[in-house]
């Protein structure tokens, strides 16, 4: 797993599965760095991810409930189509952004 | 001749096992020529149930999970069992963002998925004896299998 901090943003470089097993080294890490680094904006990257299933939905609801309070938000990028699938069904896109790339001309 | 196949697992309640379980059930459903989008649905199916069972059924402790997938002409049937704690309530565990563990960050969609993903899941579970959860869905609905 990468993380990266600039400033008071976290950017979570998400593993190729993203299960229970995955979601508990992710969450305990990312909560160490929000701590550590007064972070107001989580940004999950989906550039790696080919599966999630609940665990991951539990990931994001949980580092939104964290900053959420000191006004943070969390934002997804680089999904694919079945992670897109996975958010909307769940509903965590109410309180998440997806980031649509430029599509490349 | 009718199109039958049969096989069993048997793992213990380690999360690690969560991908093992999942990609080994995908690779047995490769025979019904499914699509990526049906692999994944149940994938993400077996996912939500094995992990029900590590954290819910077993609570942690490391016994064995099994899963027993048929293959029935167009249908994979899974079967889920522990023999954990088992489940007191089964329709409230079923509603959507019902969740016992709200302290282990767990969504409460666990079930949902399922349900969503697969044609059919049905759960029996007993207080102390354990759960096991029944899953079908039909493979290649609205498309014509390509066959010899």
């Amino acid at each position: 797993m990468k993380y990266q901090v600039s400033e008071n943003c976290l950017t979570i470089y998400l593993p190729n599965e993203l299960d229970h097993h995955n979601a508990e080294l992710i969450r305990r890490e990312a909560d160490r760095q929000i701590e550590r680094n007064h972070i107001r904006y989580v940004i999950f990257d989906f550039a790696d991810t080919n599966f999630m299933d609940s665990s991951g939905i539990g990931v994001i609801m949980g580092r939104y409930k964290k900053i959420c309070l000191i006004g943070g938000e969390v934002w997804a990028m680089n999904t694919n189509e079945r992670v897109r699938k996975i958010l909307t069904m769940s509903g965590v896109t109410k309180i998440m952004q997806i980031y649509e790339e430029e599509q490349p001309v | 001749m009718k199109n039958t196949n049969e096989m069993e697992l048997i793992f213990e309640s380690r999360s690690v096992n969560e991908g093992f379980a999942r990609v080994a059930v995908a690779a047995f459903m490769t025979q019904l020529n499914p699509t990526l989008e049906e692999v994944a649905d149940v994938k993400t199916a077996i996912s939500e149930a094995v992990t029900n069972a590590i954290i819910h059924g077993y609570e942690n402790e490391i016994h064995n999970i099994s899963i027993r997938c048929r293959i029935d002409e167009k249908n994979i049937y899974v079967e889920v069992r522990d023999e954990g704690k088992g489940i007191a309530d089964v329709k409230m565990a079923m509603e959507p963002l019902f969740t016992t563990r709200p302290e282990l960050e767990r969504s409460g969609m666990g079930f949902s998925f399922m349900e969503a993903f697969m044609d059919e899941v049905t759960v029996e579970s007993g207080v102390n004896e354990g759960t096991v959860v029944k899953m079908q869905k039909t493979i290649g609905k609205g498309r014509n299998i390509w066959t010899t």
